[in-house]
């Protein structure tokens, strides 16, 4: 589209401008990277290319889209939450002992979460907003005191079960259709949440969220309710999490471990989609691309008989690697070097 | 020790310097002696700041020579013009606030313990520090007191005692007394005396005549960049030095107002508003009509827009927007209310940089009325064109666009809310001729539709010629009002004060 972009040759360099042409610009090398581990997988294991295969992955990876999404609105606006594993873990643990098995329960203890969820988001935006606590503060405090507050109220170990109504929406198939088989509520549900953000993002307010990330001055003095706008950003990643919470529940039933490292994936995910952290650049589909990725990884390592134990350290890669390239990217395209005294474009007159 | 001409401690000749191509400094000579107090004028963006730099290091003249005691040197850095005697004290300091200030004097160079005992020599820092300020009249300063607990003042002071520590030979002020109340003015005017006294020469950058009178021995008048003149103190008066400082040509030609513009109702009204930087603020500004804000900088023009936008408030006073009552909370507040802030720097205060040309042209409809925000942004590439913005398509990034553009979509972003008060904060700085031809444009626009303008500018013929009344600023205060049309001198004078 532009005349001054480095020449990508070969197919990578088409992968990555249809994936950027995908993402609205700046993410499209997470889908060029989501097709090559796709690529390797298919050419370890060519049984994994048949919609089965593909489908199980993506019910398995729904949870993460659906968790970076969240983490997306909040990153976006400039901020951080730490708190989703925790939350996650915390209401799979309730949902269990409350629900205890009995079927009629499903329904007011999901009503139920869903408040919790968003009174924990209300919470991490207010405190980081009104109370000016770093968010990156304020949502480790917000994880600690969940799973804290869930180890001492069921006594060390989850008790209960979760009904089966309620692990429909984890391990059910909403429909079966011919030679593809069984289509996942998740997956439906991951993509709805996906629609739904993309959306968002059009909107004024989604508008507003971006703006408020790349100066929050600026958006101020336009008329923005800061704190608000940002407020809302939590309690969208707090209540997100909380589906995901459904998810997980669903999927994998009810274990002490259960949302461990998760805000961490979703971190992840977020920039490996190019979302810059501080705020204000990428979309939120390039963060779905990277949900994606981090779960296409895993599967990847699966393929080579890796043990599993890998994972935090491959996120833990991604996560600086990420940041770094970004770093990069923005020091080489600035579009001036930084010059003496107070930046390019102050006027000479006002330095005097 | 002043008997006689002696040769000058600092020599400039021939300084130039130019930011991006532009000139802001041509050919400027200045000798200071020691033992002298040197005042440095002009107008704001004369290039005063930029000689003061250069003598600190902190900029390299372009072309020009600079002899210190009679040696050549060029400093690259702020640190070697510091050993090499030039002690520079700048509006923002460089001072830890939560150390005290015996290790402010000391920082970096703490004194050594000796013998036994190891690590910094507390005692000897603290002692010397008590000799400087002795040295200087200052004995009221504890040099255990942490740096934040002075007034501001006070932390001059230890900038200055700081560099005298250094055997500094000259110390250049930047407007020091910019911040100062009424009786740390009497302080500085004695750390002044006093080094006079001692043989340092003292460049004392000023915008307040009376303390150029006060104090100094000589003056240089700068203006656009060049030398006026240096003169004896005693031998001018307050007017000669306006006369120097203004008077420059007319660069540029604005633009007639639109006929069948004219002054309608009040729009904007404040009755006696004040705050802590403002006091007794009365100001009407009709539908049609255009009122500058003159003074200079700090004089609290860009307080009232701020407290016209509700960025701060009138903790004092009334202000009617249309004739109610309005209590400005809030940005937001002031939107709803029909005002529009085009802020004194659009980089930090009006635009998402990262964002597109589109983006933040719906930045004010897309946070303050969401609902009619897609319709009403349909007319955005309308003003867009109106305004001759040139941008590669509207989803290009603001922040690759040249200044001028930068500032057509900040006004942009206003005129999708038709706004029926607009306030404008230095509008064209930093921007070419042809960006600034379309900002007077549409200010006359605006006018011409019925909103009432409040337009602030450090450039004064701009303010003169746009504005159908200007009101000048001292201190917080309105000291006058101007036609449209009146001298630069008229203004100056009520802008620096009584001169003797």
């Amino acid at each position: 589209m532009t005349a001054t972009d480095t020449p990508a040759s070969g197919a990578a360099g088409a992968l990555r401008r249809a994936g950027a042409a995908l993402a609205g610009g700046g993410g499209g090398t997470v889908f060029a990277l989501l097709v090559l581990v796709f690529a390797v997988i298919f050419a370890i294991n060519p049984g994994f290319a048949r919609p089965p295969s593909l489908l199980a992955f993506a019910q398995q990876a729904a949870p993460l889209v659906v968790l970076a999404v969240g983490q997306y609105l909040v990153i976006v606006s400039g901020e951080l939450d730490l708190s989703v594993g925790s939350l996650v873990g915390a209401q799979v643990v309730v949902a269990a002992r409350l629900i205890d098995g009995q079927e009629p329960m499903t329904l007011p203890v999901l009503a139920l979460m869903l408040a919790f969820g968003a009174a924990v988001g209300l919470v991490n935006g207010l405190v980081t907003t009104v109370l000016k606590v770093p968010s990156i503060i304020a949502t480790l405090g917000m994880m600690l005191v969940l799973y804290g507050a869930v180890r001492l109220w069921t006594g060390g170990a989850p008790t209960g079960a979760l009904s089966e109504a309620f692990r429909v929406a984890g391990r059910g198939d909403a429909v079966v259709l011919p030679l593809i088989g069984g289509v996942p509520w998740a997956v439906l549900i991951a993509a709805a949440v996906g629609a739904a953000a993309v959306a968002l993002m059009r909107s004024p307010y989604g508008r507003t969220l971006v703006a408020v990330g790349d100066n929050a001055t600026a958006a101020a003095f336009s008329g923005a309710r800061v704190w608000r706008v940002r407020t809302l950003a939590f309690v969208g990643s707090s209540v997100l999490a909380t589906l995901a919470a459904v998810l997980i529940g669903g999927f994998a039933g009810v274990t002490a471990q259960v949302g461990e490292g998760l805000e961490f994936s979703a971190i992840t995910a977020v920039v490996l989609g190019g979302v810059v952290l501080g705020g204000g650049r990428g979309a939120v589909l390039a963060a779905i691309g990277g949900a994606l990725a981090v779960e296409a990884l895993f599967t990847l390592f699966n393929q080579l008989y890796l043990p599993s134990t890998i994972q935090p350290t491959v996120q833990g890669v991604i996560i600086i690697a990420a940041v770094a390239y970004a770093a990069r990217e923005r020091s080489r395209r600035s579009p001036r070097a930084p010059a003496p005294a107070g930046g390019p474009e102050k006027s000479p007159r006002e330095e005097v | 020790m002043n008997g006689g001409p002696q040769p000058p401690l600092l020599r400039m000749s021939g300084v130039g310097k130019s930011f991006l191509g532009v000139p802001v400094l041509r050919d400027v000579d200045l000798q200071v002696r020691a033992g002298e107090v040197h005042a440095l004028v002009g107008e704001n963006g004369a290039g005063k700041s930029t000689l003061m730099k250069i003598l600190a290091g902190v900029h390299r003249a372009d072309a020009g020579t600079v002899e210190l005691g009679g040696e050549r040197v060029d400093f690259a850095h702020p640190v070697h013009a510091r050993e090499a005697g030039v002690a520079t004290v700048f509006q923002e300091f460089n001072l830890l606030p939560e150390r005290t200030v015996a290790e402010n004097v000391f920082l970096g160079r703490e004194p050594r313990g000796s013998g036994t005992r190891i690590g910094v020599d507390a005692r000897a820092m603290a002692a010397e520090t008590e000799r400087l300020l002795e040295d200087l009249g200052l004995s009221a300063i504890s040099p255990h007191a942490p740096v934040r607990t002075l007034s501001v003042a006070e932390q001059q002071i230890v900038e200055v005692v700081k560099a005298m520590s250094q055997s500094a030979r000259i110390v250049s002020m930047d407007e020091p007394t910019a911040a100062l109340a009424g009786a740390e003015v009497e302080l500085l005017y004695r750390l002044v005396r006093r080094l006079r006294e001692r043989g340092v020469a003292v460049l004392y950058v000023s915008h307040r005549l009376k303390e150029i009178f006060d104090l100094s021995d000589r003056i240089t008048v700068l203006k656009d960049g060049a030398k006026v003149a240096t003169v004896d103190t005693p031998d001018t008066t307050g007017a000669d030095l306006i006369r120097m400082m203004v008077g420059r040509p007319v660069s540029a030609v604005f633009p007639e107002k639109i006929a069948g513009t004219e002054a309608g109702r009040v729009r904007l009204e404040v009755t006696g508003g004040g705050n802590e930087r403002l006091d007794g603020i009365d100001l009407q500004v009709r539908s049609g009509e255009i009122v500058g804000l003159a003074g200079l900088q700090g004089s609290g023009r860009t307080e009232i827009a701020h407290a016209l936008f509700g960025i701060d408030r009138f903790t004092r006073g009334e202000l009617r927007i249309d004739g109610e009552r309005a209590v400005l909370r809030s940005p937001r507040r002031a939107v709803r209310s029909g005002v529009a802030l085009v802020s004194e720097d659009r980089k930090t205060q009006g635009l998402a940089l990262h964002r597109s040309v589109l983006d933040n042209g719906r930045l004010v409809l897309d946070a303050v009325a969401p609902r009619r925000s897609r319709a009403r942004s349909g007319r955005l590439p309308g003003i867009f064109s109106s305004l001759e913005l040139v941008a590669r398509s509207p989803s290009q990034e603001v922040r690759f666009l040249s200044g001028g553009n930068q500032q057509k979509v900040v006004l942009a972003k206003w005129l999708a809310t038709d706004p029926s008060v607009v306030v404008l904060d230095e509008p064209t700085r930093g921007i070419d001729v042809g960006a600034k031809h379309a900002v007077y444009t549409l200010v006359r626009r605006l006018a011409a539709e019925g909103a009432a303008i409040v337009l602030i500018s450090s450039e004064l013929p701009e303010v003169l010629g746009l504005a159908d009344r200007v009101l000048v600023l001292r201190d917080g205060r309105i000291t006058g009002e101007l036609p449209g049309g009146a001298s630069e001198e008229a203004v100056m004078e009520l802008a620096v004060g009584g001169a003797p």
